[in-house]
């Protein structure tokens, strides 16, 4: 019994944005406060940490989470990925643009955790309706632009990625036909 | 908000963790999703001085098929309820039930052993294993036990859980080829707390219903089995005396989301929509939200 005594202070080795990343955190150090205090990492936003607003929205192990209702503590070994990180490798490039075409964004306070929440939503469902949409983003709250602008651009957005995948799935078929 | 400093243990399986929280005292918590006890942390509502972290017993968590039940692990997430195949083949309400629950970046660690131990009077899943005629498993150091869902929910917030006692499991009968679950609610918005909710499981042949269960959520401190309402279904007395015997069936208490009188009223609509959802007159989809 002498691993996994309390503490106050607990150690842990995680990803965050594809780097590893080793550190000592005060227990009840939420994943916001992690991010922004102890790596750095300002672009996810607490707002009432509490599990309404959605504006820490982040993605953990493939997943969206709400970063102030997860401790650091609970991380060790997670792959963490967040408005940073994303924007790094281009995965939201597309709904970043959109946002910014369909004015989907004002004070930009809500924007990383609803874009998280947006490519969360692509990801599991190419073609959603204005409904579905609506309901992913549900517990994430802009208290300056409203939702239909957000939403305009989410659905700019899935049918231009299904426009290129189209394609990429007719060369492929094109290629299988002439191996055959 | 900032939580106060507190204390954290990872337990590596369950009897790990329940020596942990002996040592720790009674007012050490488990940790499972979060969802509830994080955000009570952080609002600094209870003090908490140790955390157990039940969150990656494996054992925990899953769905297994024991024949004529299946059963749920205490860590089974609400987004695992809501696509997870034996769920929705053989306990469906408990599919209809998890896209009821908070919202997509909730569901994704919220616990069905963390719902039901908060027993939150609005909580959906409570009510599932109420009308589902469910078996809640606990486990102390000294063993387990097993507690109908009838006997479970004590009152607003309380559970039958002992000091030191946890829950492991919830054990669901399969339902037979008749058998049909609906899960309704009414909430402002959508993710929100309902106003009032129903989950309603019964037989359907010959045009009726049949062994009807019927248990409301948010009508008053903890779910609730609507006994005559039930009655009045199971011999065929129509929905109208249904919902005449909810009169006495509920006793709801005025909250943040209206007063008795409304949820009284929103109770008789529900089941209006539910009944005729089960006998195919219209179909029966899972929420009724307010637009956002
Ligand atoms: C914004 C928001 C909206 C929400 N909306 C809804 C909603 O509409 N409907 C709904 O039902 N819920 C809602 N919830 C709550 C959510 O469903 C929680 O996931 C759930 O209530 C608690 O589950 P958890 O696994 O997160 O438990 P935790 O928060 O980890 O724990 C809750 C309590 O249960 C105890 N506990 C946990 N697991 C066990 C166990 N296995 N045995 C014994 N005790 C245990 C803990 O010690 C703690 O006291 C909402 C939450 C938020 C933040
Ligand atoms: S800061 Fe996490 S939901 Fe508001
Ligand atoms: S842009 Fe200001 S809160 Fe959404």
């Amino acid at each position: 019994m002498a691993e996994a005594e309390f503490s106050t202070l607990v150690e842990v080795s995680l990803r965050v944005n594809g780097e590893r990343v080793s550190r000592r955190v005060e227990a009840r150090r939420h994943l916001i406060d992690f991010l922004r205090l102890d790596l750095g990492l300002t672009g996810s936003h607490a707002g009432c940490e509490h599990g309404v607003c959605g504006a820490c929205t982040v993605r953990v192990d493939g997943e969206i989470v709400r970063g102030c209702l997860t401790l650091a503590a609970q991380l060790d070994g997670a792959d963490v990925w967040t408005i940073e990180g994303l924007s790094d490798t281009g995965e939201v490039r597309d709904l970043q643009q959109a946002f910014v075409a369909r004015n989907a964004l004002q004070c930009g306070y809500c924007t990383p955790g609803m874009l998280a929440t947006c490519a969360d939503l692509l990801e599991r469902s190419p073609a959603p309706s204005r409904a579905e949409i609506r309901e992913h983003i549900s517990g994430n709250y802009c208290r300056c632009t409203g939702y239909e602008a957000i939403i305009d651009a989410v659905e700019t957005v899935a049918a231009a990625r299904r426009a290129a995948t189209g394609q990429v799935a007719i060369g492929q078929a094109t290629i299988g036909e002439t191996a055959e | 908000m900032k939580g106060a400093s507190l204390a954290y243990a990872r337990a590596n399986d369950v009897s790990h963790a329940l020596e942990l929280w002996r040592r720790a005292g009674p007012d050490a918590r488990l940790l499972a999703g979060g969802q509830s006890l994080l955000a009570g942390i952080n609002l600094r509502l209870n003090e908490i001085p140790g955390l157990i972290d039940i969150s990656r017993i494996g054992e925990l968590r899953g769905v297994a098929d024991l024949g004529d039940r299946l059963r749920i692990g205490a860590l089974t997430r609400h987004a695992d309820l809501q696509a997870d195949p034996l769920v929705a083949a053989h306990a469906p309400a408990f599919a209809q039930a998890a896209p009821l629950i908070a919202h997509a970046a909730i569901r994704t660690r919220g616990t069905i052993g963390g719902s039901l131990a908060y027993a939150d009077p609005a909580a959906e899943l409570p009510a599932c294993v109420l009308a589902l005629d469910a078996e809640i498993v606990l486990r102390a150091e000294a063993g387990e036990r097993r507690v109908a869902a009838e006997n479970f929910f004590l009152g607003l917030f309380e559970t039958a859980l002992r000091p030191f006692e946890m829950i492991v499991a919830v054990e669901v009968p399969k339902i037979g080829p008749n058998r049909r679950h609906a899960v309704l609610e009414l909430a402002r918005r959508s993710g929100d707390y309902a106003m009032a909710g129903l989950v309603l499981a019964a037989d359907v042949a010959g045009g009726r219903l049949h062994d009807v269960r019927l248990s409301y959520f948010s009508m008053g401190p903890a779910p609730v089995l609507a006994r005559g309402a039930m009655a009045a279904l199971d011999s065929d007395e129509g929905v109208e005396a249904a919902c005449a015997a909810l009169g006495t069936d509920l006793d709801p208490v005025a909250d943040l989301q209206g007063g008795p009188e409304m949820k009284r009223h929103l109770a008789g609509v529900l089941l209006h929509r539910a009944v005729a959802g089960l006998l195919g007159h219209s179909p029966v989809s899972g929420g009724n939200h307010g637009r956002g």
